[in-house]
């Protein structure tokens, strides 16, 4: 068999237009001006060089719509998505995979590198909160920023599509509002920091003992904890039934939130072979057994008042935080973007995402149909997956598609040249 | 028993699929084309960058080992049909017991001065996106000379990558011999929208060389000369027969099949384009140059080789494509010009970008035809209608239960119904809409 079977003789790079370059010069250098100011250590007129940043980085979001989208009749623009390196895994792509992977370390481990970045959030942190910044509000924001802008990139991509224009709303609006807005009000209320868009498995520290403690200190707190039990063992399975698990990941959920949004333009790269999907249910079920067993040890140390698991249960929680809550849902699932698409924590490791999927597959109304034969096995539905689900193995056959990963973000019936392929419930 | 086939194109694979599935015979599928078998129809989502090459490929390249189907790269220069044996380039024999010829198509090409230039090409081969693409980089005008589909995938093609394209369709309007006068237009208006130089009523005169034998200009019928460093000819396809004449097997425009898709030779079969039926069904063509037509082929084909004769029924026919950002969906019988004895109702949305056309009986009330454009309809649910001949009122009242747009799409099946009541003087209602999923509406 010959090697260059199915190999374009020279792939072509299609050449952004200059306003297009223009655009991204902008908002990169916004990004610029935060990576000086974390290279530096320290915030230099924190307000202005803020307000910069976050300018023309807004900036270079709308002129890019502007230009590449809203300048051209509406419909599906994937151009040159395989041409370009930031999106097809080229040199800008594994730069910006690098940027955001060192990111997440810094986060995570070394806080104390981050520190020219907490000066810089701290006028804003005052003025949300009334207390300085921190690195976890540094990157909430930055994540919500990335939600918002992108969202806004992503809703005029689609504005033909109904479907996205809402969900993506939706999305950015749970972002904004309960996991920024909200949680900085509660803190300079002197209540406690509930993200109400999570809840445990997702937010594994939420169902611990510790936890417990520290929300039975208030009635909100408490309110919290047991809104997220009753998500977990009645919402989950009640609203699954009726909508599909989208009614979360791809319309609530934060880290599906980002993934829809800023992670867009790499939904591509997901990996749709029967080996990837192979490891997926190993994978994803182990991690939901994972935060099961670590939760059930906690609860357990404490029940027999911690006389026999002690040290055990606890060092099963920090495995747990190490591994899952920083090393897969963060530096693997958001640092590698633009290497291995934009769902990788939430196809292979996100244990709400495992537990969602189960109610899905096993009982709900959701699933994806399609249009008799009109199928073409054009692969476009397949490629657009972020979950990396052989849509058109499916499509090309007639049949239903109903897989526990897919999150419902409706991209295969949007992409679809044929209008083959339709979300039901 | 040993079947080869001949072409690895949806017909070809689709047969081999099927006979897999309902028995044990060895399968060998040669193509000189790709060593795997792709999806033809997507080729200019590979040059749009929108897919890789091997996203083309709709099974992953270990499906066939392990359903014991076996490939092999040739061309095949010559089949002895009485020693049953067939010979390839390389000069390798091979025998067969039955033999599906599933050779597909290739470009027309009417003898324009000038049409064997470097430059100048159709697509349908694998090798003519490989072509198109060697010839894009510096490109400042491509001409495409024919007004259809292809036509339209190569324009929309060249424009992704900001390649300006000056479009030379024959008619007075874009595919006006399938489409219907207000859809034609529509796709006019949608062309020049995306800046298409669209030249109605013009024809292809004369290609001219360089002096290095490459393409440099057309000249049109109105006798204009448009500089292009490509031209792209896509008036259509013909069967890919061409090594098969002079040899025992009938062959008109296409390999000659029966209804059971045998050709004139024992134990010989021909499917999707390059078949000819030589009794096709009333109100459709003899050779169905479509997809859809050779998947269905490939599947009847399979029955019968595995001894359980089937006749290729061809069903209502359906088709669908997409121009540049618009969708279109046809499903029965919905010629460009009415007959007496049809009636038509046709919508379009005041954004001029979406239409519903639907044709029937002007004496039974049966309905004949759906044409969408931009809205999409289901295919079991239309299909269903045009089998029973259902009226067209009650197709009207129920006219929401074929409605397959996306959740929370503006749904415009009512302002059909409105229209039919204000043509008719009827007082119709919609009874059955589709709801934003079960929890608006229902």
């Amino acid at each position: 068999m010959q090697e260059h079977s199915f190999s374009l003789a020279q792939p072509a790079p299609v050449l952004t237009p200059w306003r297009q370059k223009v655009a991204l010069a902008l908002g990169a250098l916004g990004v610029l001006l935060l990576l000086i100011t974390w290279a530096a250590g320290r915030a230099i007129a924190p307000i202005p060089v803020l307000l910069a940043s976050f300018g023309l980085m807004s900036a270079g979001v709308w002129l890019f719509v502007r230009e590449e989208y809203l300048k051209h009749p509406a419909g599906i623009r994937n151009n040159g998505t395989w041409f370009r390196s930031l999106t097809a895994r080229g040199v800008w792509g594994w730069a910006l995979g690098v940027l955001i992977t060192g990111f997440y370390v810094c986060l995570y481990w070394f806080p104390q590198y981050l520190r020219g970045l907490v000066e810089l959030f701290t006028p804003l942190s005052q003025a949300l909160r009334a207390r300085a910044a921190d690195q976890w509000f540094v990157y909430g924001t930055l994540y919500t920023l990335a939600v918002l802008l992108m969202g806004i990139k992503f809703f005029f991509k689609y504005r033909h599509n109904a479907y996205q224009r809402i969900r993506t709303v939706s999305v950015v609006f749970f972002q904004l509002w309960f996991a920024w807005l909200l949680p900085g009000l509660l803190v300079r209320l002197q209540q406690p920091e509930i993200y109400f868009s999570y809840f445990w498995p997702l937010s594994y520290y939420q169902g611990t003992p510790m936890a417990y403690q520290g929300y039975q200190k208030s009635d909100l707190g408490l309110f919290y904890f047991f809104f997220g039990l009753a998500m977990f063992f009645i919402g989950t399975p009640v609203l699954t039934y009726f909508f599909g698990k989208r009614w979360y990941c791809s319309w609530v959920c934060g880290c599906g939130g980002l993934a829809e949004t800023a992670g867009d333009p790499f939904r591509h790269l997901s990996d749709k072979s029967l080996r990837a999907w192979q490891v997926e249910r190993w994978l994803i079920y182990s991690v939901l057994l994972f935060a099961v067993a670590m939760t059930v040890l906690l609860w357990v140390n404490v029940a027999t008042g911690r006389s026999v698991l002690q040290q055990f249960s606890e060092l099963f929680y920090k495995a747990y935080a190490f591994l899952i809550g920083a090393a897969f849902s963060g530096v693997v699932g958001v640092g590698f973007y633009p290497l291995l698409g934009s769902r990788v924590w939430c196809r292979f490791g996100c244990p709400m995402a495992a537990w969602l999927g189960i109610w899905q597959r096993k009982k709900s109304r959701f699933r994806i149909t399609t249009n008799g034969g009109q199928c073409i096995s054009c692969g476009n539905c397949s490629a657009y997956c972020e979950m990396g689900i052989d849509v058109r193995a499916y499509a090309q056959r007639g049949e239903d598609i109903v897989r526990a990963s897919c999150v419902g973000c409706g991209i295969c019936s949007a992409v679809c040249p044929r209008g083959v392929l339709r979300l039901e419930a | 028993m040993r079947i080869i086939i001949i072409g690895n194109g949806v017909a070809g694979i689709t047969a081999a699929r099927n006979i897999r599935k309902r028995s044990d015979h060895a399968i060998l599928i040669i193509s000189d084309e790709t060593d795997y078998f792709f999806s033809r129809t997507a080729l200019m989502y590979a040059y749009m960058g929108h897919l890789r090459p091997q996203d083309l490929k709709p099974y992953e390249d270990w499906f066939w080992a392990k359903n014991r189907i076996e490939l092999l790269r040739a061309r095949v220069v010559e089949v002895d049909f009485e020693g049953k044996t067939l010979r390839t380039s390389e000069g390798r024999t091979l025998l067969y017991d039955r033999l599906i010829l599933a050779t597909g198509s290739k470009p027309n090409k009417f003898g324009w001065p000038g049409q064997d230039l470097d430059g100048v090409q159709g697509l349908y081969h694998w090798q003519d996106l490989e072509n198109m693409e060697r010839h894009s980089a510096g490109l400042q005008r491509a001409v495409i000379v024919g007004g259809g589909l292809i036509g339209i995938e190569m324009a929309e093609m060249f424009h992704s990558r900001g390649i300006p394209v000056t479009f030379l369709v024959r008619e007075p309007s874009f595919w006006n011999n399938v489409l219907p006068a207000e859809e034609s237009d529509m796709i006019n208006r949608h062309l020049r929208e995306h800046g298409i130089d669209l030249r109605l009523n013009t024809e292809l005169r004369e290609i001219l060389p360089d002096t290095r034998g490459k393409c440099r200009a057309v000249i049109t019928s109105h006798g204009e000369e448009i500089p292009c460093g490509f031209v792209g000819l896509t008036a259509g396809v013909s069967p890919n027969v061409d090594f098969l004449r002079n040899t025992p097997l009938e062959i008109g425009r296409g390999i000659r099949v029966d209804e059971y898709l045998q050709t004139n030779l024992p134990d010989v079969y021909a499917i999707g384009d390059c078949a000819e039926l030589r009794q096709p069904r009333p109100g459709r063509r003899p050779i169905e140059a479509v997809w859809y037509s050779a998947r269905a082929m490939g599947e009847t084909v399979a029955h019968t080789v595995c001894g359980d004769l089937t006749p290729y029924d061809p069903g209502i026919w359906f088709n669908s494509a997409k121009f540049f950002d618009i969708e279109y969906q046809v499903y029965g019988d919905v010629p460009p010009t009415l007959s007496p004895e049809v009636e038509t109702l046709y919508w379009e949305h005041p954004n001029g970008r979406k239409s519903i056309r639907i044709n029937y009986d002007r004496l039974t009330g049966a309905v004949l035809g759906f044409n969408l454009m931009g809205i999409r309809y289901r295919h079991n649910v239309c299909d269903q209608w045009l089998r029973q001949g259902t009226p067209i009122e009650a197709v009207l009242e129920s006219l929401g239960t074929a409605n397959f747009d996306p959740e929370f799409y503006p749904q415009h099946e009512s302002e059909l119904v409105a229209l039919y009541n204000r043509q008719t003087g009827r007082m119709l209602r919609l009874k059955r809409r589709r709801g934003v999923g079960w929890w608006i509406g229902g």
